[in-house]
């Protein structure tokens, strides 16, 4: 069964063991999230409630943004641990103008930009100073976080204009939230840029060997940048959004949200090590772990078991295919 | 007398002779801000004093220590907290409600914590999965263990057996058994790292994955040893921990992962692998205790530590980074027999 292959294709996502058998990545967790759903509904009565299927979407929807940034990050090879951090500073400045007065469109205009600089900083730290990426990122997510408490210490600020509050609970149509919409929009971007740009199909190609990418003439350190850029404009957004829904800023905010922003992504089927993955699967792990940290809370689940579940998915999602694609290997060679 | 001497393979690359190690250089950074704060406070810079930074610095030394283990292999074990937090509850647990003789509770300790070691280092080595991955999904699934078993409740010093909390703070020559067990600790990975096979494999393998694959060292077990050794340490401290502050919660050590990487990296230790030395990790760890202790002392607000400590992380990397590019890169390797046909 030894397949004679005559040109070697360099596949557009590394297969995996289960990928060969013809099952993708995506159907799996399309599965798995409607397995989800239809637990989380026969669990609770109240679930299938329109309002509350809206409510579900706000706890994963801001990490879910941050997921599609960070996707390209990691399709590129690289890490970025520092999302919480920048949503801590991009908070802590937003309160600070708030409290000086500033309208609406300025506090936005300064949680996006403080996230941008904070992306621009970590761009610059690995792509031009050459840092390794998880190193750097676990530094600033430190400074970021840190300057968050030099700023505030254990105070909290909350003087937040009324119509800031619209951003993070406001509805656009129906049931549509605000947040709900913007992460939509965003996927669909992301999954075109990714799949049908040539800055994608360059993301890629780093990610597969960024050595081939540089010769090959792209400008490798430049995409880095403007990864990390990007990575921090998301997060910066997502501290608007969450700053609004909660209506307050303290130093603790989005407080380990790295580790379920790089759980979305990596349950999502990008690979670690980069090259491979798509969209769809981020935006469908987004749907399975909101889901189920959203269904664990109607069934009263303390937030810290809900961890292990996250965990435990993060390293069987990984494991299961490769138990099972050697388990299929040795039944194909028996 | 003049037999040729095997030219020796330097675990950290002697670039700049023996005056300018970064090793030597670390210790005159670390004796340069002792300086700094005796210009201003004489009092942090005496026996005691320093003997206390130490004391304090001993859970950080021996983490440290393990966590250079796994970096050296080119992996990364972020899960040592949880597992100081898991086997710290776990003994804490045994004390106060089963009261188990000591020496059976504490040995507990680092027996749990080699096992949760040889949990994450089978993934890595069986399955081949990233250690990143691994290591942030045990992360959460040992911190959530230690609330499954306490059932997020908390054991106070009350509860404990007097000799379970008395161990660590008992003084032998005038010097904490914390501290004894840190320098043991130093001692033992020193051996371990310079002179077992297990350790040498675990600089080959950082060095060069294949080339070690070549010599006989299986990557994936040098890296399954390298987190079994790390996870004992942890499990170790997991005791120490809850004995020195004579409780025990869930979010105990919370973010101390960060602390015991930032210890490495300022030692030196790559997080490309193959580079650090015992040496190093020891003098990071109290470089970073150091600062920590200094910082009440000379009036800067206990919250502009995260910033201090994420600054010195950036430093630290950007020397190291530096330090190692001095190699010069190599575009086109030569070459060589490579007759793999």
């Amino acid at each position: 069964m030894a397949l004679q292959t005559t040109s070697r294709v360099i596949p557009d996502r590394l297969l995996g063991p289960i990928g060969r058998s013809a099952i993708r990545w995506e159907t799996l967790l399309l599965v798995l999230a409607a397995a989800i759903f239809l637990a989380n509904a026969l669990a609770s009565p109240y679930f299938l409630d329109i309002w509350n299927l809206s409510d579900a979407t706000f706890n994963f929807t801001e990490k879910a943004i941050i997921a599609l940034a960070l996707a390209f990050v990691v399709m590129a090879g690289e890490i970025d641990l520092s999302v919480g951090g920048t949503i801590a500073l991009a908070s802590t400045a937003m309160g600070e103008a708030a409290a000086l007065g500033f309208g609406t469109p300025a506090l936005v205009a300064v949680g996006l930009g403080v996230g941008g600089a904070c992306g621009l900083v970590n761009g610059v730290l690995i792509a031009r100073l050459g840092l390794p990426a998880i190193m750097a990122t676990i530094g600033t997510m430190s400074l970021y976080r840190g300057l968050s408490y030099l700023a505030l210490g254990d105070g909290v600020l909350k003087d937040y204009p009324a119509s800031f509050g619209w951003i993070g609970q406001g509805y656009v149509w129906q049931a549509l939230s605000f947040e709900f919409a913007c992460f939509l929009v965003l996927a669909a971007l992301a999954g075109l840029v990714l799949h049908r740009t040539v800055f994608g199909r360059a993301v890629r190609a780093i990610g597969n060997n960024a050595f081939a990418a540089r010769f090959s003439g792209l400008p490798v350190e430049r995409i880095r940048l403007i990864l990390f850029l990007l990575t921090g404009l998301a997060a910066g957004l997502a501290a608007v959004m969450l700053t609004s829904r909660l209506g307050s800023t303290r130093p603790s905010i989005a407080l380990g949200w790295e580790l379920d922003v790089v759980t979305i992504v990596v349950l999502g089927g990008i690979s670690i090590q980069g090259g491979s993955g798509t969209i769809p699967g981020v935006v469908l792990a987004a749907f399975v772990l909101g889901l189920v940290t959203y269904g664990l809370g109607l069934l009263n689940v303390p937030g810290i078991i809900m961890s292990i579940v996250i965990g435990a998915m993060l390293i069987g999602t990984i494991a299961l295919p490769i138990l099972a694609g050697r388990v299929l290997a040795a039944q194909r060679r028996s | 007398m003049s037999a040729p001497v095997p030219p020796r393979l330097a675990d950290d690359l002697d670039l700049c002779g023996p005056v300018l190690r970064r090793e030597t250089l670390l210790a005159a950074a670390l004796v340069l801000l002792l300086g700094v704060i005796a210009l201003r406070f004489p009092a942090f810079v005496t026996a005691s004093s320093l003997g206390g930074v130490f004391n304090d610095s001993a859970i950080l030394i021996i983490m440290a220590l393990g966590q250079a283990a796994v970096l050296l292999t080119r992996s990364v074990d972020l899960s040592v907290a949880a597992n100081v937090a898991l086997t710290g509850m776990a003994v804490a647990l045994i004390d106060a409600h089963h009261g188990l003789p000591l020496g059976l509770t504490i040995l507990a300790a680092p027996a749990l914590g080699l096992l949760l070691g040889a949990f994450n280092g089978l993934l890595v080595w069986r399955l081949g999965m990233p250690p990143i991955v691994v290591t942030l999904g045990t992360l959460t699934i040992y911190r959530g263990l230690a609330f499954v078993l306490s059932g997020g409740t908390w054991i106070n010093s009350f509860q404990f057996s007097p000799a379970f909390l008395a161990l660590p703070r008992t003084e032998l020559l005038g010097v904490p058994v914390l501290s004894w067990i840190a320098v043991a600790v130093v001692a033992a990975a020193a051996i371990v790292l310079g002179r077992t096979a297990a350790g040498r494999g675990w600089f080959a393998v950082g060095g060069n994955p294949t080339a070690a694959a070549y010599a006989g060292i299986d990557p994936g077990r040098a890296r399954f040893l390298a987190f079994c050794f790390s996870g004992l340490l942890s499990g170790l401290c997991g005791y120490l921990w809850v004995a020195r502050y004579a409780v025990a919660y869930v979010d105990l050590a919370s973010g101390f992962e960060l602390d015991v990487i930032a210890a490495c990296v300022i030692g030196g230790v790559s997080i490309a692998g193959g580079i650090g030395s015992v040496a190093g990790a020891v003098l990071g760890s109290l470089f970073l205790g150091t600062i920590k202790n200094a910082l009440p002392v000379v009036n800067v607000s206990p919250f502009a530590q995260m910033a201090i400590s994420g600054t010195i992380i950036i430093a630290a990397v950007a020397l190291n980074t530096r330090a190692e590019r001095r190699r010069g890169r190599i575009i086109l390797r030569p070459a060589g027999p490579q007759t793999a046909e």
